[in-house]
C-alpha cells in the first residue's frame, strides 16, 4: 500500500520462489524470437529511458526535489515496455501509483512526467498530482492511481467503454500482486467475464506487496489462475523477458480483440528498489536482489541478445545510453526550472464547468 | 364472528394501490391458503390469501377499483352458520385481523409512519408556461433518464436489478424494453466493483448513470466515489472530468432499521468535486436529473423511496429543466424562514399551515442542491424573516444544517433576531420500533416547536 503502512518489522520467510519460474506463453524468448531488429531495438531504448529515468527520480528524491511517496519501477522495465509493444496505440491503460514507467512506455513527454513529480506546473497535472496521479488522455493513459486496486475496477470501466462503443480498442490493467487480493479486483473479473470485455489484467508480481511476500499474503499459488473459477484465461510470463512478455500480450490482445476477453497475465517480476523510497527493504536478503539483477535483468538480458545475434555493435549501445542519459538530463533541467503552479491554481479543476 | 379482509401492503411504503380482481365470489368457502383477490401498484402484484376457513360473505371494494388505501376493508369472511347480514356491524368496527402480507412490519404498525404523500403543489419553475403532467415522482425520475437515454446515445444506466427486474422501486420501468440490453445492464451485487467500472465508463466519454437500490450500500463503494470520481479531474490538471450520476433512495424509509435508513447529505456535501442534490417534487426530481445527466461532473442524486408514490404537475417539455445549484421558495412567508430538502420539504409545509393557523407565516425553502448550497436565496430570505429554522433527516453534528448555520452566521448575523434553530433526526441508530423510529425522526410538530422559538408574542 503506498499510503499507509510501515515496513512490515520482521524478515521476510525464507523460502522464495524464484522470480521467473514460470510457464511462458509459448515459443522462447531467448531463441526464436518474432520481434524483429528495430522493434528489439526500440525495447530496449525504452527500458533503458525507464531506469535511468528512475535513477534520476531516486536521486532528485534524495536532494528533497521530489516530495512525498515516490515508487519507483526499476527491475520490472520489460513488464510495461513488452506489454506496450503488443498493442496499439489507440489502446487504453491504466495502472497504480508505480507508474512512472507506464507513462514513459506509451509516449509521454519524461520532461511533463519528472516536472509533475517536482510539482512543478509544466507537470502533466500541472504540479497538481504528484508521482502517484498523472494521466495523459491523448496517450490514453488513465492514472495513476493511489489506492490499491482501484485502477482494477476503473480499468474495467474502460474496457467496458470500448466495448459499448465497439471500436476494437482494448484496455491494458495493472496491478501488483498485492493487489490481487482485493475484493474489487475480484468483483472486476467477475463483471469483465461476465459481459465479456476487452481487458488484459497485467499482474507485476514483483514478489513483495510492499514488504510482504507473495507468500505470506496470498493463499493462491498462482496469481493467473485467479479467475479460473469465472472461466478467464490466464498465463505465467517470464516478467523479465521483454520478449516473452511482448508474445504474451499479442496474444491476450488478440483474444480480446475477438471477444475472448478478459485474460490474465501474471508478470514474475522483481523490483530492485525499495516499495517506495522510504523503504529500506529489510525484509529481502541483498544476496536476493543482488542474484536476479545478476542472472535475470531484463536490460543486460536484451543487451547480450542484441549483442549475440550482431544486431548491435558495442559502439552502438554507448551511443543508445549517451541519447537516453541527454533525454533524461533535459527532463531534470525542465523539472528544475518550470515555475510552481500558481497560487491560483489551488481553486482551478476541482469541477468542469457546466 | 366474521373477519375483516383488509388492503394489504406489498411494501414497507405503499400506502394505496389497485383491486385487481377477486378469485372467490360472494358465497363461495374458502380454505386457509385459498387466493381470494390480487393486488396490484405501479411496482409489482399480489395475491391475498385467506387466513381463515369460512365463506366469503360480502366484498365491499368491487373487481378494477383503483386506489385503494391500505388497511381498508375489501370484504368479510364469515365462519360457517353466521349470516351475512352481520357485516354491516363487522364492518363498522375496527378490531380486524390484518390480512397476511409479504411487508417486514405489520401493515397497522407500519401505517403509523406512513407520511402523508405530498399532494401537487405549484412547483413548477416559474418560468415555464407549457403543459405539464400529473405524475408520481418515480415516473418523473423514470422519464427524465428516457427523455436524456433518447437525446445521447453515451447515457446508460447500470445497477442491480435495474433492467429485467424493472427496477428494486420500479424507478427504470420499461427502460430495457426501449433501450434494450446494452444501456440498461444489470449489474451483480457488488457495489465497489460496479461503482469503479461506472467511473472508468465516464473516463472513456460515456455518461453513465449509476443506480444504487438505495445509498446506504454505496458505502461499500465510498472510496470509488471519493478518491475516483471526486478528485481525478483536480489532480489530472483538468484532464479527467468524471461526467456520471450516482441516483437511488437516500434517508429513511419506513421500519427497515439502522443499516438501511440514513441521510447522506452531509457526508457527500463534504466533499470538493461532487455535486449533491436532492429533490422533493417529481417535477424538481425530474428537472434536476436532466440537468444532472447532462453535467460533465460526478452527481450524487439522492432520492427518497417514501416519495416515489407521490403526485406533481410535471412539465411535459423535453427541454425543461431545474438548474443544479437553485434553491426554490415554495412557500412565501414574512416571520420565520424554514430550509429543508427531500422529503423534510412536505414536512416543513404541513408545519407551515400550522404555524399558519397560529399567526405565524413561515417562508418555507426547498434546497433542491445542497452542493453548491444556493446560500443566496437562504440570506434573502432571512433578511426578510429575521429568523432561520433548518430542517434535514439526517443527523445533527456536521450536518446539512450545522452547515447553514455557518454560513448565515457568516453572511446574514446582523439580521438575525434569534439563533439558528436545527431540526434534525435524533443522534442515534435509527430504531425499528414503530414509536421509537417516530421519535427519532423529524416530524412536523418539532418543526413547529423550533419555529415557535424565539417568536415574538
Amino acid at each position: 500500500m503506498a499510503t499507509k503502512r510501515k515496513p512490515a518489522a520482521s524478515k521476510a520467510s525464507k523460502t522464495k520462489k524464484p522470480a521467473a519460474k514460470s510457464r511462458k506463453v509459448s515459443g522462447n524468448g531467448a531463441g526464436k524470437s518474432q520481434s524483429s531488429p528495430d522493434e528489439l531495438l526500440s525495447m530496449y531504448r525504452d527500458m533503458l529511458l525507464i531506469r535511468r529515468f528512475e535513477e534520476r527520480a531516486g536521486q532528485l528524491y534524495g536532494m528533497g526535489l521530489i516530495g512525498g511517496f515516490c515508487h519507483l519501477y526499476i527491475g520490472q522495465e520489460a513488464v510495461v515496455v513488452g506489454m506496450q509493444a503488443s498493442i496499439t496505440e489507440a489502446d487504453a491503460l491504466i495502472t497504480s501509483y508505480r507508474d512512472h514507467g507506464h507513462m514513459l512506455a506509451c509516449g509521454m513527454d519524461p520532461k511533463g512526467v519528472m516536472a509533475e513529480l517536482t510539482g512543478r506546473s509544466g507537470g502533466y497535472s500541472r504540479g497538481k498530482g504528484g508521482s502517484m496521479h498523472m494521466f495523459s488522455t491523448e496517450k490514453n493513459f488513465f492514472g495513476g492511481h493511489g489506492i490499491v486496486g482501484a485502477q482494477v475496477s476503473i480499468g474495467t470501466g474502460l474496457a467496458f467503454a470500448q466495448r459499448y462503443k465497439d471500436d476494437g480498442t482494448i484496455t491494458l490493467a495493472y496491478f501488483g500482486d498485492g493487489a490481487s487480493n482485493q475484493g474489487q479486483v475480484h468483483e472486476s473479473f467477475n463483471m469483465a467475464a461476465l459481459w465479456n470485455l476487452p481487458v488484459i489484467y497485467v499482474i507485476e508480481n514483483n514478489r513483495y506487496g510492499m514488504g510482504t511476500s507473495v507468500e505470506r499474503s496470498s493463499a493462491a499459488e498462482d496469481l493467473s489462475q485467479l479467475g479460473a473459477g469465472r472461466g478467464i484465461f490466464g498465463v505465467q510470463v517470464d516478467g523479465m523477458d521483454v520478449e516473452a512478455v511482448k508474445e504474451a500480450g499479442e496474444m491476450a490482445a488478440s483474444k480480446c480483440r475477438s471477444g475472448d476477453g478478459p485474460v490474465i497475465l501474471e508478470m514474475m517480476t522483481y523490483r530492485y528498489r525499495g516499495h517506495s523510497m522510504s523503504d529500506p527493504a529489510n525484509y529481502r536478503s541483498k544476496e536476493e536482489v543482488a542474484q536476479v539483477r545478476e542472472e535475470q535483468d531484463p536490460i543486460t538480458n536484451l543487451q547480450s541478445r542484441l549483442i549475440k545475434q550482431k544486431l548491435i555493435t558495442e559502439d552502438d549501445l554507448k551511443k543508445i545510453d549517451k541519447e537516453i542519459r541527454e533525454i533524461v538530463s533535459e527532463a531534470v533541467e525542465f523539472a528544475q526550472t518550470s515555475p510552481e503552479p500558481d497560487p491560483s491554481e489551488l481553486y482551478t479543476d476541482v469541477l468542469v464547468d457546466a | 364472528m366474521p373477519t375483516n379482509i383488509l388492503m394489504p401492503a406489498l411494501s414497507p411504503t405503499m400506502t394505496e394501490g389497485n383491486l385487481a380482481k377477486w378469485h372467490k365470489q360472494e358465497g363461495d368457502s374458502v380454505e386457509p391458503g385459498d387466493i381470494l383477490a390480487e393486488i396490484e401498484t405501479d411496482k409489482a402484484t399480489m395475491e391475498v390469501e385467506a387466513v381463515d376457513e369460512g365463506t366469503l360473505g360480502k366484498i365491499l371494494i368491487p373487481d378494477g377499483t383503483e386506489s385503494v388505501k391500505v388497511n381498508d376493508i375489501i370484504g368479510v369472511i364469515i365462519a360457517d352458520g353466521e349470516d351475512a347480514t352481520v357485516i354491516e356491524v363487522s364492518a363498522a368496527t375496527t378490531k380486524t385481523t390484518p390480512t397476511p402480507s409479504d411487508a417486514p412490519g405489520s401493515v397497522a404498525e407500519s401505517k403509523a409512519i406512513q407520511p402523508e404523500l405530498p399532494q401537487a403543489k405549484p412547483v413548477v419553475e416559474l418560468d415555464y408556461t407549457g403543459a405539464t403532467e400529473h405524475m408520481t415522482v418515480r415516473e418523473a425520475l423514470r422519464n427524465a433518464m428516457a427523455e436524456e437515454m433518447r437525446a445521447d446515445d453515451r447515457v446508460f444506466l447500470m445497477g442491480e436489478e435495474v433492467a429485467e427486474y424493472q427496477g428494486a422501486y420500479k424507478v427504470s420501468q420499461g427502460l430495457l424494453d426501449e433501450f434494450g440490453d446494452k444501456r440498461v445492464i444489470d449489474t451483480p451485487i457488488t457495489e465497489h466493483g460496479f461503482t469503479g467500472v461506472g467511473i472508468g465508463a465516464a473516463f472513456l466519454g460515456l455518461r453513465p448513470i449509476v443506480e444504487f437500490m438505495t445509498f446506504n450500500f454505496a458505502m461499500q463503494a465510498m472510496d470509488q466515489l471519493i478518491n475516483s470520481a471526486a478528485k481525478t479531474n483536480y489532480m489530472s490538471g483538468g484532464q479527467m472530468g468524471c461526467p456520471i450520476v450516482f441516483r437511488g433512495p437516500n434517508g429513511a424509509a419506513a421500519r427497515v432499521g439502522a443499516q438501511h435508513s440514513q441521510c447522506f447529505a452531509s457526508w457527500y456535501a463534504h466533499i470538493p468535486g461532487l455535486k449533491v442534490v436532492s429533490p422533493w417534487s417529481a417535477a424538481d426530481s425530474k428537472g434536476l436529473l436532466k440537468s444532472a445527466i447532462r453535467d460533465p461532473n460526478p452527481i450524487i442524486f439522492l432520492e427518497n423511496e417514501l416519495l416515489y408514490g407521490g403526485t406533481f404537475d410535471v412539465p411535459t417539455d423535453p427541454d425543461w429543466v431545474v438548474p443544479i445549484g437553485k434553491a426554490k421558495v415554495v412557500r412565501e412567508g414574512s416571520d420565520v424562514t424554514i430550509t429543508a430538502f427531500s422529503i423534510m420539504v412536505g414536512k416543513a409545509l404541513e408545519a407551515a399551515d400550522v404555524l399558519a393557523a397560529e399567526g405565524i407565516e413561515a417562508e418555507v425553502i426547498d434546497l433542491r442542491t445542497i452542493r453548491p448550497l444556493d446560500s443566496e436565496t437562504i440570506v434573502n430570505s432571512v433578511q426578510k424573516t429575521n429568523r432561520l429554522v433548518s430542517v434535514e433527516e439526517g443527523w445533527p453534528f456536521s450536518g446539512v444544517g450545522a452547515e447553514i448555520s455557518a454560513t448565515i452566521m457568516e453572511k446574514a448575523f446582523d439580521w438575525l433576531d434569534a439563533p439558528v434553530h436545527r431540526v434534525t433526526a435524533e443522534d442515534v441508530p435509527l430504531p425499528y420500533a414503530a414509536n421509537l423510529e417516530a421519535l427519532a425522526l423529524p416530524q412536523a410538530e418539532n418543526i413547529v416547536s423550533a419555529a415557535k422559538v424565539h417568536q415574538l408574542p
